[in-house]
């Protein structure tokens, strides 16, 4: 389906993704090839399998203990489920932003940026403020907190824990990022930052978004697929999947027929 | 439709609410009654028998010249070799089952016989630790011999304790570190166990402080009552606060009444001074914890 987006060539390509937990199927064979330096949207109702599709790409989905995966991801060409990729090495080139804004609670709002580098002991001190200003700053935080950085990240307002986590992300210098809904937890003021920060992220990071939201779709998104029972039914340019959606059942959603 | 009105006065229920109130409170009251009508008696008994002397003495067969030194740090020695025993290996089984478990059910089931065995006599604890430390080990009767029995009696308390500590951490932390590109090590010593430490160290102090109390095992592997020298090393041989008063309190003269009353008093003191040492710690990394 690569063809219909555009002629960038693909950062990510999902070969017949299949995915379960325990015997419920929820991915059942995507196709997908995801552009560099781009912002792509996965849409769908609740259910549809669009978060277990981006947890597959940096293998978290196989945390789960009853969870299941079968086909191919190819990152940059290299399968990521072949035997002797390492997926702790895997998830520092695919970085993630969760649903709920979740900093560490025991560390400051400086050391919950520098926590992914310090933690796997990569951190070179020199560097330290550097990243943080660096990263704080790609996450449009930067002087909101440049006064209170040695206070506790549980400290901000939940906007504010977001951008910090996406700082936080970006301080292990990934080349994507994926966000699961990273704006379900925010009010619209906080909602319209991140996506603003979107805008600008698209230029160095491929960036995959998760959301419910069709509004913010359209927002920011280059490319939109939606998913549906766990397969893809459409994917193309944002514009014309909107405007000019080629499956009913697309048309139906798009339009708040259901979901 | 024509609405229906409640009358708003009454006593409904109020007899109820009142007698579960009172039940509560009683419920409440007769705990501490027992343990202040406990602690009044031993005080009265003891007090005048508890000074200087009596904490520095060697046992003696004059009830006026024996004192409790070498059962105290027995106890400490205990207490201080249990914990050390049962805390990294409790937090080690615990971190195991919950973190790397795999298998649910079976990590389940696992804790389920956990949990039987801290319901086993003390005696049984003592009979194997006779067995396995002081014979098969070679330790013979010696200090490490008992704190190897009294770890393995504490264990299933620390593990359960510890695995409802490490519960509490939030799923979303441990996803936010492995996202970032931890290790599962580097997420747990990192993210969950610094986040655990408070209720991990709740359980460690329940566990201490039932070491500090047991008497049985440690007669059974060997520890011995009269003895005129504190532990040297972990080789040495012991006696223990609760094992020195059993004795006392066994003996015909009124004196040594007096003693085990002493006796008793040192050993509240002990344990409150080791719990409070222990939640001062516990409060310090919880301040810690924003």
């Amino acid at each position: 389906m690569l063809d219909s987006i555009t002629n960038t060539e693909p950062k990510i390509v999902a070969k017949n993704v299949k995915a379960w937990f325990a015997s419920k199927q929820i991915l059942k064979g995507i196709d997908m090839a995801i552009p560099k330096n781009q912002v792509t949207a996965i849409i769908g109702p609740s259910g549809c399998g669009k978060s277990t599709f981006i947890r597959c790409i940096n293998r978290m989905h196989e945390l789960v203990d009853i969870a299941r995966f079968d086909g191919t991801i190819l990152l940059d060409d290299q399968d990521v489920y072949q035997s002797n990729v390492d997926p702790v090495l895997l998830r520092r080139r695919v970085g993630m932003v969760f649903q709920k804004p979740n900093p560490f609670p025991t560390m400051s709002i400086k050391d919950n940026v520098l926590a992914g580098l310090k933690m796997t002991g990569r951190l070179k001190k020199s560097e330290a403020a550097s990243i943080v200003e660096r990263s704080l700053g790609q996450a449009a935080l930067w002087d909101e907190v440049k006064d209170r950085l040695g206070e506790p990240g549980g400290s901000l307002s939940g906007g504010q824990q977001q951008r910090l986590c996406i700082a936080r992300s970006l301080a292990v210098d990934p080349e994507v990022l994926l966000m699961d809904e990273p704006c379900s937890a925010l009010d619209p003021i906080a909602t319209a930052r991140i996506e603003d920060l979107l805008n600008d992220l698209r230029e160095s990071y491929t960036i995959v978004i998760v959301t419910h939201n069709m509004q913010q779709a359209t927002r920011v998104s280059d490319s939109t697929a939606f998913f549906l029972h766990g397969e893809l039914v459409e994917y193309g340019k944002t514009d014309t999947l909107f405007t000019h959606p080629t499956d009913n059942r697309t048309e139906d959603y798009i339009t708040g027929k259901f979901g | 439709m024509s609405q229906q009105t409640i009358d708003i006065c009454g006593n409904r229920g109020k007899l109820g609410e009142r007698l579960f109130h009172v039940g509560c409170w009683l419920a409440i009251l007769l705990p501490l009654t027992m343990l202040v009508v406990l602690v009044a008696d031993v005080a009265i008994d003891g007090l005048g028998r508890l000074d200087w002397d009596f904490i520095k003495g060697f046992p003696s067969r004059r009830a006026h010249r024996a004192g409790i030194w070498p059962a105290l740090w027995g106890t400490l020695w205990l207490v201080g070799l249990t914990a050390l025993l049962a805390i990294p290996i409790g937090v080690g089984a615990a971190v195991y089952l919950e973190e790397y478990g795999g298998n649910r059910r079976l990590a389940n089931f696992i804790e389920l016989n956990i949990a039987n065995l801290a319901g086993v006599p003390s005696v049984i604890y003592g009979l194997l630790g006779l067995e396995v430390f002081v014979r098969i080990a070679g330790f013979g009767s010696s200090v490490l011999a008992g704190a190897c029995t009294l770890a393995l009696l504490v264990l299933p308390i620390v593990i359960i304790s510890a695995r409802e500590a490490l519960r509490t951490v939030p799923y979303g932390l441990r996803e936010a570190a492995l996202g970032l590109g931890c290790t599962p090590w580097q997420m747990i010593r990192r993210i969950v166990l610094p986040m655990a430490l408070p209720g991990i160290l709740t359980g460690a102090i329940l566990s201490v402080s039932r070491a500090i109390g047991e008497t049985a095992p440690l007669i059974l592997v060997g520890a011995v009552v009269f003895i005129t020298f504190t532990p040297e090393g972990v080789d040495s041989q012991f006696t223990a606060l609760p094992i020195q008063i059993f004795n006392w309190v066994s003996m015909p003269q009124k004196g040594f009444m007096e003693n085990a009353a002493a006796g008793i008093v040192v050993l509240l003191i002990t344990l409150l001074s080791i719990n409070l040492v222990a939640i001062l710690l516990r409060n310090r990394f919880q301040r810690q914890k924003y």
